[in-house]
């Protein structure tokens, strides 16, 4: 069989050289190798205070977004719910008042919308499958907490707050690849 | 009389110091360069640069439960692990630390005691350690403790062997059994290594066994005997045995740049013109940087070379060491002979 990578060595069981026997040309080898990585750029770096760069596009907490005049985006279709493969996102529809119109964008709103943040793999896919780009995944990691109750997140959290200066940005997600897919999408719902 | 004494106890408890200061430092040394060889930062959380992690570490190991098996012998075994640190700390007598020192026209001699028979002292000393090692494995009646301290004083009498052999052909070249004699000997670069190659090797890899360190660690290796000799040990007990560790580590180091790197002595440092006592002072740090030296190598190698196995072990110390130590002190005795 075709060995699978270059590092792979039959084993055999030759009687050693004298060389080999010696050990010691293979002892410097050894530490030749070890002192070459004394000088090396270290794999680990001080947590607190240097903090590992994240990419733009991480993927991290949600955020459910509200559209330019603070309304929310999120119309419980379901669609995230059903394209999550960890099943981890659960709503509840309800329908808009009148009157409510400043709060909600179409018809059909979610009264609760949550995801359990030790289901969810941040995959991503809630974001492709949403039709009316209200959810998105942020830089922002899941804080970690003493109970498992606490991580089901509601919409008071996952919801973006209302004033405009503390909007979440999301642009760095919808990369030129992302808008057009978004734009191949069989059905345009978000016209 | 009264003054040589002060000035010897003063020396003794400065070496005592030094020598518990060094290897408490080694600790964190020992720590960032096995960081280093693995890509990683090491302990750096403890102060600057983690320079207060042995204070932590000693702290903490003096708080921690002293717990004694009830099947132990008590008296030997808390007599184990002060033994270990009693001789390790007893062999920097004899080491000469750097040229006389000249105070209001008295001569002060950096070493603590000139025995004319120096170096068997050391090899005296250094043999009772296995001792302490032996009474705790002993004491604390468990397999693997007794299983650690059997290898313990089999390993150390075959290394001793070669290693007495591979220092009689330096005892032969100098015709002087004490230590500042060979050190005066080996002034500017006259050092015994140039000459002797084959002895210094033989030495040093006795060296890494008579202080238990890897590849040699046998008597605690953890894989095999969970702590070996000390595994019933906890609290400061335990720190004895780790901590006389680093002590011998530190002292073999300071032999082996006395037997063989010419100890204080570096090329050129007595042609500055330095007075008396700076000349002192720089040829002891030139001595503490040898010993840091051989203090890398110890860490270097232990963090490169697995273990041997057992037989190995055996093999390599009374097949290999002994008869090139043997070879290498004929060799030395025909050159004499034919320099006559």
């Amino acid at each position: 069989m075709e060995p699978l990578t270059k590092k792979s060595r039959l084993v055999s069981n030759k009687k050693l050289s004298l060389l080999e026997k010696i050990y010691l040309p293979a002892i410097f080898n050894g530490m030749w190798i070890t002192v070459s990585h004394l000088f090396r750029r270290k794999a680990t770096i001080k947590y607190p205070e240097v903090k590992r760069e994240f990419s733009e596009i991480y993927r991290g907490q949600h955020v459910l977004k509200r559209d330019d005049e603070g309304r929310e985006r999120c119309t419980a279709c379901g669609l995230c719910a059903v394209a999550c493969p960890a099943e981890a996102i659960t709503m509840v529809a309800a329908e808009r008042k009148p009157g409510e119109e400043n709060r909600y964008r179409e018809e059909k709103y979610a009264a609760v919308y949550e995801i359990n943040m030790l289901r969810c793999i941040f995959c991503g896919l809630c974001e492709e499958a949403c039709p009316k780009e209200a959810i998105f995944l942020t830089k922002r990691t899941v804080q970690s907490e003493f109970d498992r109750d606490k991580f089901i997140y509601g919409k008071d959290i996952l919801l973006e707050p209302f004033d405009p200066d503390r909007r979440i940005d999301i642009s760095k997600r919808q990369t030129p690849g992302v808008l057009e897919f978004k734009k191949d999408k069989r059905h345009l719902h978000n016209k | 009389m009264a003054t040589f004494l002060i000035y010897k106890v003063l020396l003794a408890s400065v070496i005592l110091i030094l020598s518990l200061l060094v290897a408490m430092y080694s600790t964190l040394i020992e720590r960032k360069v096995a960081g280093w060889f693995q890509d990683r930062l090491g302990p750096d959380r403890a102060g600057l640069w983690g320079l207060l992690q042995p204070l932590a570490d000693g702290i903490k190991l003096f708080f921690k439960e002293e717990f004694m098996p009830n099947t132990a012998d008590k008296f030997l075994y808390i007599l184990g692990p002060s033994l270990t640190m009693f001789i390790a700390c007893l062999t920097s007598a004899v080491i000469p630390w750097g040229p006389d020192l000249i105070v209001n026209g008295k001569t002060y001699s950096l070493q603590v005691a000139d025995v004319n028979v120096g170096i068997l002292y050391i090899f005296a000393i250094v043999s009772i350690g296995v001792y302490g090692i032996m009474i705790g494995g002993w004491a604390s009646n468990n397999k693997y403790s007794l299983l650690g301290a059997v290898r313990a004083s089999s390993q150390m009498i075959s290394y001793e062997l070669a290693m007495s052999l591979s220092i009689i052909s330096i005892v032969m070249m100098t015709g002087s059994l004490s230590m500042r004699e060979i050190v005066n000997q080996q002034a500017g670069l006259h050092w015994n290594i140039w000459v002797q190659p084959l002895g210094f090797l033989i030495f040093l890899i006795c060296a890494f066994a008579e202080t238990n360190r890897s590849p040699f660690d046998l008597p605690e290796c953890e894989t095999e005997l969970v702590g070996g000799y000390h595994t019933e040990y906890s609290s400061m007990k335990l720190g004895f045995y780790l901590f006389s560790e680093y002590i011998n580590m530190f002292i073999s180091g300071a032999v082996m740049a006395t037997l063989f790197l010419g100890g204080y002595h570096f090329p050129f440092i007595d042609k500055l013109g330095l007075s008396q006592n700076v000349f002192a002072a720089v040829s002891f740090l030139i001595f503490f940087l040898k010993i840091t030296f051989f203090g890398f190598i110890f860490m270097w190698v232990r963090w490169t070379l697995p273990r041997f196995r057992y037989d190995q072990l055996m093999r390599l110390g009374w097949k290999a060491l002994i008869p090139l130590a043997i070879f290498n002190v004929l060799i030395t005795g025909v050159v004499i002979l034919i320099n006559k």
